[in-house]
């Protein structure tokens, strides 16, 4: 199963990204294969509307769950249509391979 | 007495069905975390202490505490009558054991459901919804803890931190698991309860920058 991780940077040291619609990376992990993969976020900078931009973005790596600081108000029934889970995780000092270890659980 | 109503009955028993997830609500949490059995014979068997769920004190506290009947307290906790009355005796049976064998008695978290969106996992401290409505959270998708999975009650806007969250918010914060809410003024935190763990809050004020008239005052 495909995990979407707001990243801050694109390694394995980088933080989670607090903002959702606006992180810098999307770091897309595969819990099967253990594969990562770092892709910029299209979104980040656009005036309007990253949030749903951003889902767009996450629901084309078919990741069934996303791990962010936060999630917009808006964002939440987009992803319920899709069915995708939200984690929140507040602890800004949590790196993405804290994370994949998390999920390797 | 007559047959009509009785197959009512039935049918609302019928309606309450025991998979609804509905809010066995903790009004007050216990100010104590248990009990210790003591005399001359106590301790010999180090036996399991007995675990008394949240929902399980709840239900004693208000039937036999503050004295309301079943359908009173099944109204208060959330949950149908049968159920509550399920709780209840399992409540009595386990302090009955207690007395008998001497054992302890562990006031702990037991399944509080909660008919929310979201839910917060005391392991590793996430916040996560269930997008599988139909489906129970069974554990928590990030860390898979089973244990300390637990609902979160109303408004996620509470909890989610928010990019407008500015330096030096006031927050309601829970010590034992991380919760944390805006803090509503003129309301002491400590009266505020966890709605994850049922603790009681303590005040935060998110860390930065200090404000503005103490770096004025350096520079004079
Ligand atoms: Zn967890
Ligand atoms: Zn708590």
């Amino acid at each position: 199963m495909k995990v979407a991780i707001t990243s801050t940077g694109n390694s394995l040291e980088s933080t989670v990204d607090p903002r959702f619609g606006r992180c810098a990376y999307f770091a897309i992990y595969d819990t099967d294969s253990k594969a990562i993969a770092f892709i910029p976020n299209p979104a980040r900078h656009v005036e309007e509307g990253a949030g749903p931009k951003a889902v767009q973005q996450v629901a084309s790596y078919e990741a069934k769950k996303i791990v962010s600081g936060e999630f917009g108000m808006k964002i939440k029934p987009l992803l319920d249509s899709l069915k995708i889970q939200m984690i929140v995780v507040k602890d800004p000092e949590k790196k993405i391979m804290d994370i994949m270890e998390m999920l390797n659980h | 007495m007559n047959h009509s109503s009785l197959s009512l009955d039935r049918t609302n028993v019928h309606y309450m069905s025991p998979r609804t997830k509905r809010l066995r609500k903790v009004i007050n949490p216990p100010v104590i975390k248990g009990f210790k059995p003591y005399g001359p014979d106590t301790g010999k068997g180090k036996a399991e202490p007995v675990m008394l769920h949240y929902e399980e004190y709840e239900a004693l506290r208000l039937c036999d505490y503050d004295l309301y009947n079943h359908h009173a307290a099944s109204i208060f906790m959330g949950v149908s009558r049968p159920t509550f009355t399920r709780i209840y005796s399992a409540a009595r049976q386990k302090i009955a054991r207690a007395f008998v064998e001497g054992r302890q008695i562990a006031i702990e978290g037991g399944k509080v459901y909660f008919d929310s969106d979201w839910y917060h996992c005391g392991s590793c401290k996430c916040f996560f919804n269930n997008p599988e409505k139909d489906q129970k959270v069974g554990e928590c998708p990030l860390c898979g803890d089973t244990e300390k999975i637990s609902g979160v009650e109303g408004d996620p806007e509470k909890f989610v931190p928010e990019t407008s969250v500015e330096v030096g918010t006031e927050l309601c914060y829970c010590p034992q698991c991380g919760y944390e809410q805006r803090h509503q003024q003129g309301i002491p935190c400590k009266q505020e309860v966890c709605p994850s763990c049922q603790s009681h809050l303590t005040r935060k004020t998110l860390p930065g920058k200090q404000p503005a008239r103490h770096r004025g005052g350096r520079k004079h």
